[in-house]
């Protein structure tokens, strides 16, 4: 397993799941492909498939058409794979902890098994880059 | 005998943006039908709303959309100061102003990246992100944050505008900036092969455009003038000298025209406002906020926002509705899709600027086996390749096209 895992963070292959999000934390995803930052640098590559991807990037909450999607596509995911939880909405809901659809929305932690959280509303790109080094750092040993 | 095959879009899509449905229903090529579910991204804002204070909101509503996050804000400020029809210190209508035009600029560039990626044109996506860059820089130095700039408050904005910085922010706009749309604009209107792609395609006319209501730049595409920066100003829009930019084709050529040619706009807009800054407070510092409705709205880069805020005199709205410009522009599809091609359904729906990642994850399915016959990558391909079919047929050669659109398209 572990070489296996080894081996995975040399080219991380990225799934970015949109739940209820507000945007800015996927439009700085995408800005990390761009040429400012450009993180195909690192062999981190954004997939059209989850059943492609080693890593499941997800962001904003999770409320009540997102929760069952959400599991279903982790199952899709060929494991070992990582989680990670972009923004504050996916770590702890942030200003949306309190809406009708509470019952139901959760951090995406009692979800899913996550592996590192890149907190901020939106994260910088070189935020999301330090986390992913951080994840890949911490895994890779 | 006809064959109708409906193709589900979304609703969730590896690229960005929130989640939506669209279902294309197509007969061989020709799509016969769309229909679009929303309501994937419901996160209760309005009730929400309800239990924060008139401060608060204010961020709330930043985080309806990503994009236009200080356009949301603007129309609800006004919303609120409406109630109580508060003098807002010039200074602050200024740096409204400043704020919401940053945003059309960075909101524009990021719809011709997208637009250019659809088409094949990878190197104007490239390219359009790239400089989207330093547009976000000056709004982090003035606000502290790339998106989310948490600007306005009732009765103000929250954050000065250092006199001493204004120059660098000129420099960037005037040196970086300028030169770059400049490019686009001969970069894309000029281009033989984009313009053969786009132009007659997804025409929405004039009637159409005011029958369904549409707004910003799919309504000023029709030769539908409206635009409440105008119409009804607000802010500082009125203290300066800009014009509404007015194409009459309808077609998603004249969509990209109308927002390249905006981004001039709003380049002067800032210009001046830097120029005028008038010195003085940038908050009125409201007490409290009377009982009463209040309506505001802003001209946010997809077209009119509206908030109305009902307050009952204690410091929580008791009603705050919102209507935002893409829910107006969504109906549209069914006459501008129907009738075009699958390889240009893509571009169609993106034209309007919707939350329009969607189209990233667009699965043809066979209605009646239920086999999947066409997925997102294959649908962005057919649209790439038309555009290479087409270059190739004006007589373009492939190592003209391939530096034209960043790689050969097989
Ligand atoms: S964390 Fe902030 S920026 Fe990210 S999706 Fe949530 S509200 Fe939007």
């Amino acid at each position: 397993m572990s070489v296996k895992i080894k081996a995975l963070t040399k080219s991380l292959w990225v799934f970015h799941l949109s739940t209820a999000s507000c945007n800015n934390c996927d439009i700085e995803i995408l800005d990390l492909l761009t040429p400012r930052h450009d993180v195909e640098r690192f062999g981190i590559l954004l997939v059209g498939s989850i059943r492609h991807a080693d890593v499941l990037l997800v962001t904003g909450i999770l409320n009540k058409q997102c929760k069952p999607i959400v599991k279903k596509m982790y199952d899709q995911m060929p494991k070992p794979g990582f989680v990670i939880a972009v923004g504050t909405c996916t770590a702890g809901r942030g200003m949306f902890s309190n809406t009708y659809m509470v019952d139901e929305a959760e951090p995406l932690d009692k979800v899913l098994p996550v592996d590192a959280y890149i907190p901020g509303c939106p994260p910088k790109p070189e935020a999301i880059i330090d986390g992913i080094v951080k994840l890949v750092k911490a895994k890779g040993k | 005998m006809s064959h109708k095959v409906t193709i589900p879009i979304g609703p969730y899509h590896p690229l960005q943006e929130e989640p939506e449905f669209y279902k294309l229903v197509v007969d061989g090529e020709r799509v016969v039908d769309i229909d679009v579910r929303i309501g994937w991204n419901h996160r209760g804002i309005e009730k929400l709303s309800e239990s924060k204070s008139f401060d608060q909101s204010a961020y709330l509503v930043e985080r309806i959309c990503g994009i236009c996050s200080t356009s949301h804000p603007i129309a609800f400020v006004n919303a609120v100061e409406d109630i109580d029809e508060m003098e807002v210190p010039e200074r602050a209508l200024y740096i409204r102003t400043i704020t919401g035009e940053l945003e059309r600029l960075h909101s524009h560039m990021l719809w011709l990246g997208l637009a250019g990626h659809f088409l094949g044109y990878n190197t104007v996506f490239m390219w359009a992100w790239r400089y989207r860059e330093p547009i976000l820089d000056v709004l982090e130095a003035i606000s502290g944050n790339r998106n989310n700039y948490a600007m306005m408050k009732p009765g103000g904005v929250r954050r000065d505008i250092d006199n001493s910085e204004i120059p660098y922010y000129k420099k960037v706009i005037n040196d970086e900036l300028l030169p770059a749309v400049e490019m686009f604009k001969g970069a894309v209107l000029d281009d033989p092969v984009l313009a053969a792609r786009l132009k007659g395609v997804g025409v929405l006319k004039h009637e159409d455009a005011v029958d369904y209501s549409v707004l910003g730049p799919t309504a000023r595409a029709s030769g539908y003038d409206i635009d409440v920066r105008r119409d009804e100003p607000y802010a500082a829009y009125d203290r300066v000298d800009w014009k509404v930019i007015l194409q009459y084709e309808g077609d998603v050529f004249a969509k990209a025209v109308i927002r390249i040619l905006e981004m001039f706009e709003s380049i002067k807009i800032l210009n001046q406002c830097f120029d005028k800054l008038p010195a003085g407070p940038i908050d009125c510092k409201p007490k409290h906020i009377s009982p009463g409705d209040g309506i505001g709205h802003h001209e946010a880069p997809r077209g009119e926002v509206i908030h109305i805020v009902r307050s009952d005199g204690t410091n929580r709205p008791v009603r705050h509705k919102v209507r935002a410009p893409t829910f107006m522009n969504f109906p549209s599809f069914k006459k501008t899709v129907v009738g075009e091609t699958i390889s240009d359904a893509t571009i169609i729906l993106a034209a309007i600027d919707p939350c329009y990642c969607c189209t990233e994850r667009l699965t043809a399915i066979d209605h009646k086996k239920n086999n999947i016959v066409c997925g997102a990558e294959r649908l962005i391909h057919l649209s790439q390749h038309k555009t290479w079919d087409l270059g190739k047929s004006m007589g373009f050669s492939d190592s003209e096209l391939t530096k034209k659109m960043g790689r050969k398209i097989e």
